[in-house]
């Protein structure tokens, strides 16, 4: 689904990504745990083809197309979608109507939809202005119901959002996985960046990658990884220099 | 007077002016083409839409309201239609009580090379809602301009109400001169609402609300983009006199190469007023947006607020959009749209669709 090869990102002047190779598979959901500052943001900021985030080597393949070069709403468009964590709030755009815009010709039930997600009062209200960290996580996982893409990359869906709601925005980040499907029949992938593990319990990953200062570092089962760095926490993968 | 026969072009320009000549969704109508009047007529119980002339002889010279909210002396475009022997223009009276659920339509239209001007009085009586549509509008080969004189004079009576929505198409040869006051008593509520998404050569007005009375309400909210060699000089003003009285005064400005000049003024001058102004600016392609958001206060209890800010789109924004799918240019249409977005409360449903849907032709036009 995603092949990421020799890639390196710069941020102005800085080279923050340094590097990196990342396969993601046919439905598979993968995380990336790391400190705070390691540049997994950047990491899905890039993919998803923010320009502020500039590739200056190597390539990110898309279904085997190169999307490297291609803008945010292309890659969109081919099926790769992104949940942020600090989405920016835009004043008098009401949310009902960028779902309506997002869905385009899709004949999608909106109130419907946004009624599962508990969102429903929402629509009237201006994108993520005074929302709560719950609201803007609802908002996102309604927004990428409507999107439905192929590959979602999750920028901390748990962060600012309390017990109840991560079981309610687990449930649907699941079914926005197939997560209930079986292994088989699971076409939609994942790319999920958590620093409490919560939202595993809903997402079942299948592999873990520790990215520092830039780097990937090393990769492995999500629940070992992160196990491991609840011990001991990220000091030794910044000493670690063996993948 | 029948309507003339009017080109394709013009008829769709008078209906983007918020103007549906098929009286659809309206109770009342006035038409005036350069200076003919070609229709004054509603059929609303308790209302009457006449022409200034017919008004003037039918009320004794209307002297309780005939120049006593705007000043013939105050400029030499009030003189100019001061001095006029056949002054024209429309008389509104929603007499004591009286609704209408369908607005009234008021067009003013400039077909020839010339000066229209016109002279307005709207009247709520005690405990009357009246709403209107005014859209104003030249002809689509109007050769080397014209310009627009308006005097307009509202009268809100105790416990009554007026909206007033004013959709401005005119094209780049024409200069616009409203001049525009309210006077508004006891529980009395005024609503001004302005959008202007075409092109004008000039445009200057500074309407004023005086809240005389205890618990009024003025509203006024403008939305207007300016285009390359449009210089608009726009304002509103709110004088809180009663105690109790709140104005709010909003503004979304859109400059695409034009000039603006944002002005507003509150003056609070006894306890218990309240008074917000909000100047809101987005410069698409370099042109001036200059914003004079002014606040005067003289005593202790009145609590008066502005907020001005001028800027650009905000590229996290149009990001944040197309990592949904939207291409550059929707993404972009879609945040200026909900910018110029404004919901203005207690206006009716019809009012706020008309509003959207000029909106809208600016849209679909790429804003």
């Amino acid at each position: 689904m995603l092949h990421i090869e020799d890639l390196h990102v710069k941020v102005g002047d800085k080279e923050v990504l340094h590097d990196i190779n990342l396969n993601i598979g046919e439905g598979e959901t993968h995380v990336l745990l790391g400190p705070n500052g390691s540049g997994k943001t950047t990491l899905l900021m890039t993919i998803m083809g923010f320009t502020n985030y500039s590739i200056t080597e190597g390539k990110i393949l898309f279904k085997g197309e190169d999307v490297t070069t291609m803008k945010a709403h292309e890659r969109a468009k081919r099926g790769i979608g992104m949940l942020f964590q600090r989405p920016p709030t835009i004043s008098g755009l009401k949310l009902g109507k960028m779902l309506t815009a997002i869905s385009k010709s899709k004949e999608e039930n909106i109130p419907e939809l946004a009624r599962l997600v508990h969102m429903d009062k929402f629509l009237e209200r201006d994108i993520n202005k005074g929302f709560s960290g719950g609201e803007i996580k609802r908002s996102e996982v309604l927004q990428l119901m409507i999107q439905n893409p192929d590959f979602v990359m999750l920028d901390e869906p748990e962060s600012g959002v309390d017990l109840e709601n991560i079981s309610l925005i687990g449930t649907a980040i699941g079914s926005l996985l197939e997560k209930e499907k079986h292994l088989i029949k699971r076409k939609k992938s994942g790319l999920v960046i958590t620093h409490t593990g919560y939202i595993l319990d809903y997402l079942d990953a299948d592999k873990g990658h520790v990215m520092c200062e830039g780097e990937i570092k090393c990769h492995g089962n999500p629940r070992e990884i992160l196990k491991d760095i609840k011990q001991r926490g990220y000091k030794e993968c910044l000493e670690c220099r063996h993948p | 007077m029948k309507v003339p026969e009017l080109s394709k072009a013009d008829q769709d320009r008078i209906a983007q002016a918020g103007i549906d000549l098929a009286m659809g969704n309206r109770c009342g109508s006035y038409l005036q083409m350069d200076q003919d009047i070609v229709q004054a007529e509603c059929s609303q119980q308790g209302i009457e839409v006449l022409s200034f002339k017919k008004a003037m002889e039918k009320y004794d010279g209307m002297k309780e309201y005939t120049w006593k909210a705007v000043s013939p002396d105050k400029d030499d475009i009030t003189r100019y239609v001061a001095a006029q022997k056949e002054p024209k223009g429309y008389v509104i009276i929603a007499h004591k009580g009286s609704n209408n659920i369908l607005p009234i339509q008021a067009c003013l239209y400039l077909g020839r090379e010339q000066i229209q001007h016109v002279h307005n009085i709207i009247v709520a009586e005690e405990g009357a809602e009246l709403h209107i549509i005014s859209g104003c509008t030249s002809g689509a080969h109007v050769g080397k301009g014209g310009a627009h004189y308006g005097i307009s004079e509202f009268f809100v009576k105790k416990d009554a109400k007026i909206s007033f929505t004013m959709i401005h198409n005119w094209s780049e040869n024409i200069e616009v001169y409203p001049r525009s006051a309210s006077i508004v008593d006891d529980n009395g509520v005024f609503l001004s609402n302005y959008v202007c998404m075409q092109p004008v050569k000039k445009i200057q007005m500074y309407p004023t609300a005086t809240l005389r009375g205890i618990n009024t309400v003025a509203r006024f909210s403008s939305v207007v983009i300016s285009t390359p060699g449009s210089y608009m000089d726009l304002g509103s003003r709110a004088i809180l006199e009663g105690k109790g009285a709140s104005a709010e005064l909003i503004t979304r400005a859109i400059t695409k190469g034009g000039t603006i000049i944002s002005r507003g003024h509150i003056n609070g001058k006894t306890a218990g007023t309240r008074g917000h102004l909000e100047c809101k600016g987005l410069i698409l392609n370099d042109g001036i947006i200059y914003a004079i958001p002014e606040i005067e206060g003289s005593v202790v209890g009145t609590e008066l607020s502005h907020e001005a800010a001028v800027g650009k789109l905000a590229r996290d924004e149009i990001e944040y959009l197309m990592s949904r799918g939207l291409d550059e240019d929707e993404a972009t249409a879609t945040i200026i749209r909900g910018f110029l977005d404004v919901k203005i409360a207690g206006l009716p449903e019809a009012l706020q669709r008309q509003i959207d849907a000029s909106i809208d032709v600016a849209e679909k036009a790429g804003f």
